[in-house]
């Protein structure tokens, strides 16, 4: 353990994108904490450029695009986490018994990791949205969460199925261990890198999709985020007036965020797997 | 002791488990205390399936595997907790039977978690002595290091220390010895007889003849999952009654004979 934070400190990936985390994370934190405001309410003038009062201008309605973003970054840290969260716990439950029960449980997580995997989730959360209607952050964490797990149930029950066969496992199994002892303590720990990357990405994958569900208009209805900030700017043709404030900002943070975890992810592959490492 | 009554292992394979395969058929045999029992036969006989199915690692399709008395073929839970108190494997590739990631004595532990959780740390501390001196290791040398800071010699002994550490009154060695070098390998063996006089009964899983001569009482011969010979080890090496059983002998390398054409 203590190698893979030495090489971690040292990898530029991982402390360049885990710096720009950082920093939007911070950012999303502790700016709201300076103003009475919340992220709708009308402050200024209306349409108004970058300024020192107000640092990434306004919108149409005098809007404050500084608070906005602020308050978006909070609910797209939400968003990773809790979805990425509920992906990684869903896809790994799943993956850890299916690969280590077999059989029929196996025969029968299988098909149902099929099942979601092969369903179009962009549309079967519209036709959700327009049944029950998604309010806040957390309940679209919630579904995306639900529809992103597959991928990573499969990977890890092929990485259960193989550990599944080494000879301590039996020996576990020897010493009287039950199976999900086994499986948190001597299975998980052998791909526990592994695991930690396939969060990275769900966290990612999360925040995109989040941020198109918000552009298309399917975002929480009560509350900002940055996604919800660039479908606010295309129904008001920030575009072609001019207000290349309202949408750049949310774009950019977006990009860097998701970017950053990427690079992050490459990098933590290069500290886990000595092969990549460079000297 | 330890009885086999007829024990069969049938896998499902293919799509759906449509078709059947039969690795082991009907065996029987018995291991009695103090006794060492050679189970012998070439890969795929079906000698490893039957070692598992006796730690109860692989399930038994059909037969009776009875331990002091009692079937304990379909024991679960507690019982079968109990059971594995007196029944211990070792196996073969001494590097894959270590968490790599974990310190080597995390076996050891594991015992006490689970089957010693009163037991004081200076009893348990004799214990581990006790049984670390009977396989001859140096606690000094073994205790805290990583797998692949110690020998395979020293990884398999340590096994062994593992299982002693529970009062077990039988062995399951699967090919414990084959991926030992050779210098090292005979010390491994002299320890199992050893335990032999101690009165532990031990089933000796090989496909290498001469080590099952050196060491076993008693010798069942394994083809394609069936029993071909069984009987004392001095008479199945002298007068091998079966054609499998001659030509397995006749194709032990000797020291003192060449390789030719013939």
């Amino acid at each position: 353990m203590r190698t893979e934070l030495y090489f971690a400190f040292r990898n530029r990936k991982v402390v360049g994108g885990f710096a720009v985390i950082l920093a939007f994370l911070l950012l999303g934190l502790i700016a709201p904490l300076f103003t009475d405001h919340g992220p709708n309410d009308y402050v200024g003038p209306p349409a108004a450029p970058p300024s020192g009062e107000y640092w990434f201008g306004t919108t149409t309605f005098g809007q404050d695009i500084f608070l906005q973003f602020a308050n978006g970054l909070r609910s797209t840290f939400l968003v990773g986490l809790l979805g990425g969260g509920i992906a990684a716990i869903v896809g790994m439950t799943i993956g850890f018994v299916a690969g280590y029960r077999g059989g029929i449980v196996d025969e029968a997580l299988n098909m149902l990791t099929n099942i979601v995997l092969v369903l179009p989730a962009l549309a079967v959360l519209i036709i959700l949205h327009t049944y029950i209607g998604i309010k806040s952050v957390p309940a679209q964490a919630l579904f995306i969460g639900l529809f992103s797990w597959p991928w990573v149930a499969r990977a890890v029950r092929a990485q259960t199925l193989s550990l599944r066969s080494r000879e301590f496992v039996d020996l576990a199994r020897l010493s009287g261990l039950r199976p999900l002892t086994i499986i948190r303590r001597e299975i998980a720990p052998n791909m526990s890198s592994y695991l930690l990357l396939t969060f990275i990405l769900l966290f990612g994958g999360s925040v995109l999709f989040a941020a198109t569900l918000d552009f298309i208009g399917l975002g929480p209805t009560e509350s900002i985020s940055l996604g919800l900030m660039m479908n606010n700017a295309v129904q008001w043709s920030a575009l072609h007036l001019g207000l290349w404030w309202w949408f750049v900002p949310p774009g950019l943070g977006i990009t860097a965020i998701v970017g950053a975890l990427y690079v992050m992810n490459v990098g933590l592959d290069e500290v886990f797997n000595p092969k990549l490492r460079e000297m | 002791m330890l009885t086999l009554e007829a024990i069969s292992k049938v896998y499902k394979v293919g799509a759906f488990g449509g078709r059947e395969l039969t690795a082991v058929q009907e065996v029987s045999f018995a291991v009695g205390p103090g006794e060492v029992v050679s189970l012998i036969g070439e890969s795929g006989s079906g000698k490893s399936t039957i070692g598992r199915m006796v730690l109860r690692l692989a399930s038994v399709t059909k037969g009776r595997i009875v331990f002091d008395g009692t079937d304990v073929s379909r024991h679960t839970g507690a019982r079968l907790k109990a059971y594995r108190k007196k029944v211990q494997g070792v196996f073969q590739d001494p590097f894959s039977s270590y968490n790599p990631i974990f310190k080597a004595d995390r076996v050891l532990h594991m015992i006490r978690d689970s089957f010693f959780p009163g037991v004081s740390a200076s009893q348990w501390r004799t214990k581990l002595e006790e049984s670390l001196d009977a396989v001859r290791l140096d606690p000094g040398q073994v205790l805290g290091k990583y797998p692949h800071q110690l020998s395979g010699g020293q990884l398999q002994r340590l096994l062994i220390a593992r299982a002693l550490l529970l009062d077990i009154e039988l062995l399951v060695a699967d090919e414990i010895i084959s991926m030992l070098d050779a210098s090292t390998r005979i010390d491994v063996l002299n320890l199992l007889a050893e335990l032999k006089e101690r009165g532990l009964g031990i089933l000796f899983i090989t496909h290498d003849l001469s080590l099952g001569h050196y060491l076993s009482d008693r010798s069942v011969i394994l083809r394609r999952g069936e029993v071909v010979e069984i009987g004392p080890t001095t008479e199945v090496f002298a007068n091998p009654k079966h054609d499998y059983t001659k030509m397995l002998l006749a194709s032990v390398p000797q020291l003192h004979r060449k390789w030719d054409m013939a």
